[in-house]
């Protein structure tokens, strides 16, 4: 036998052994609710004592035009995001090419348009005709800039492109997620450099780059709300056009803001089916499934 | 041995290396290695490690670009072509196509983790070779049954144990068909009460006639089934010849230290 503790005087260990369990008690939790719930209480009271005028949001919440704004900002949250996807993928790989040139320049890109702000990009592609007036190849077609440069086209270059920048860094943190021996593996079967990466890295990368590519589609929703500076008539600029009518200001921007919300939701639950499609394997592997 | 080599003179080796160099840096992997390998035959490449032997397999594979010397895989110039007095490298097709014919097993496995068993015992033939699916699928679960994973075609590498991944990959070579397969190591990386399956799958195949190229630590395989054994050290070739000569009657000092040093 091993030494065992004396049993306190007067009672036996086998008394002790089946005495009643008392949890202990978290103090600070009930403290915090209180205090959380009593600052809830007052927001809510101010709110009802605030001018809001809540039957505003009620009548704008499915105004065609608000809902054609939502149309054209979840339009353009897709063209800007399948814009900077493409180019995240192709600078990627170029920024891991062994070709130096392919690298040098895929930094270039990287350097330029994550550099400058978002919004002097819109500004810029948006004024482009003020230093080219005309886009072509000379002698076989010339468009007038102004003609092309729609606030659609503009914004969706100036959101696209600088997304881009972001996403090959993204893409290329993926890239190098995966195993070297994978790279071996795919090589030794015989597979082209394309069909490695179609096939072996891509695929796997996909597991690292999606969430984090999730969340740049979320921030494109919000992203797009700049391109109203631009006159493109996404949610937030059709929201600004009614209120400088009605003057209803933070009756509208809660519209607003109820819209990015649910486009949010939408695309979180997306993003969540996405994920898992990428995790195969992987996931397998974790649930047992 | 069940499947003779046939080694009668004037045929043609299958591998055939001469004078292969190879630096990293300042350090040299590969020292003017030369080396034969006849079809049908089983060499096992032995040495302590950094000598070198892991690199040579992939230089036949060019997993590694040799800096010197030459590589022949059946009487063709490998990740070269000889023009006048030159050798121009060929290009990254080229070099994937002659791949095709050579397989290799890995020490880490290295199976498509995003894709089931079958998935990957097919992914060769079907992307790189482009053969029907339903004909590479019946290949594949033949193959599957061979090295005795028939029943693990849906499940996934992760959820298998090192030797079953590393029977997998076997069949994944092997689904290629190719003239020779090349094992790196092939059991470094399996729990001990592993070895053995694996080791089952090398030895039957062997004995199907397969050429093969085994860089093993494990002697008792290369004496059981290896026609030729080849002992590196710092990147030389010391001594070659048939498993029996090398293994029991060591003539170098180098290979009979190294010999006495793993039996301990």
């Amino acid at each position: 036998m091993t030494a065992l503790a004396p049993p306190p005087i007067g009672k036996s260990a086998h008394q002790i052994a089946n005495m009643q369990l008392v949890p202990r008690r978290h103090y600070g939790r009930i403290v915090a609710s209180v205090v959380i719930i009593v600052l809830l209480l007052a927001f809510a009271r101010a709110l009802s004592k605030s001018q809001i005028e809540w039957s505003y949001v009620r009548q704008f919440l499915t105004a065609p035009v608000i809902l054609s704004g939502l149309a054209h900002t979840l339009l353009m949250t897709v063209c800007a995001m399948l814009l900077g996807i493409g180019l995240g993928v192709v600078f990627a790989i170029m920024r891991v090419s062994p070709n130096p040139v392919l690298r040098s320049v895929a930094m270039g890109y990287i350097f330029l348009f994550r550099g400058a702000p978002a919004l002097l990009q819109l500004l810029l592609w948006f004024n482009l005709a003020l230093i080219f007036p005309t886009i072509g190849i000379p002698g076989l077609f010339e468009f007038r800039t102004v003609d092309l440069m729609t606030p659609f086209v503009a914004a969706m270059l100036g959101l696209g492109i600088q997304q881009g920048a972001y996403t090959a860094e993204v893409v290329r943190g993926g890239l190098l997620a995966v195993d070297s021996g994978q790279y071996e593996a795919a090589r030794a079967i015989g597979m082209t450099q394309f069909q490695m990466l179609r096939r072996i890295v891509l695929p796997q990368a996909m597991r690292v780059i999606v969430p984090p590519v999730g969340n740049e589609v979320i921030g494109m929703v919000k992203l797009t709300s700049l391109a109203s500076v631009i006159q493109y008539d996404e949610i937030l600029h059709n929201a600004q056009i009614i209120y400088f009518a009605n003057s209803r200001v933070l009756e509208l921007l809660i519209v607003a803001s109820i819209w990015y919300l649910f486009a949010v939701s939408l695309l979180s639950i997306g993003q969540y089916y996405i994920e898992r499609h990428f995790g195969r394997g992987a996931t397998a592997l974790r649930t047992g499934v | 041995m069940a499947a003779q080599p046939n080694q009668q003179a004037g045929a043609a080796p299958l591998i055939r290396a001469v004078d292969v160099t190879k630096h990293f840096g300042s350090v040299v992997a590969l020292d003017k290695v030369s080396l034969n390998v006849m079809r049908g035959e089983v060499c096992c490449i032995i040495g302590s490690s950094g000598s070198g032997k892991s690199t040579f397999l992939r230089c036949i594979n060019m997993l590694e670009r040799i800096d010197g010397g030459a590589i022949w895989l059946n009487e063709q110039l490998v990740g070269y072509r000889s023009e006048g007095t030159k050798l121009y490298e060929l290009r990254d097709n080229e070099i994937a196509r002659q791949r095709r014919r050579v397989g290799m097993v890995f020490q880490r496995f290295n199976l498509f983790p995003h894709m089931t068993v079958l998935q990957n015992v097919m992914e060769g033939p079907v992307t790189v070779l482009k053969e029907p699916a339903a004909r590479v699928r019946e290949e594949a679960l033949e193959l599957l049954r061979r090295v005795g994973l028939a029943d693990k075609a849906d499940a996934y590498p992760g959820q298998l144990s090192g030797g079953q991944q590393q029977r997998v990959a076997i069949a994944r070579a092997l689904c290629m068909k190719p003239e020779l397969m090349l094992f790196d190591e092939p059991t470094s990386a399996l729990d001990p009460e592993l070895v053995a399956e694996v080791l089952a799958v090398m030895r039957d195949l062997a004995d199907s006639g397969m050429t093969m190229m085994v860089v093993t630590h494990e002697l008792g395989f290369a004496r059981d089934v290896a026609d030729t054994v080849v002992f590196m050290q710092k990147g030389q070739v010391v001594e070659a010849g048939p498993a029996e000569a090398v293994l029991s009657n060591p003539t170098h000092p180098q290979t009979i230290a190294f010999m006495s040093a793993v039996r301990k």
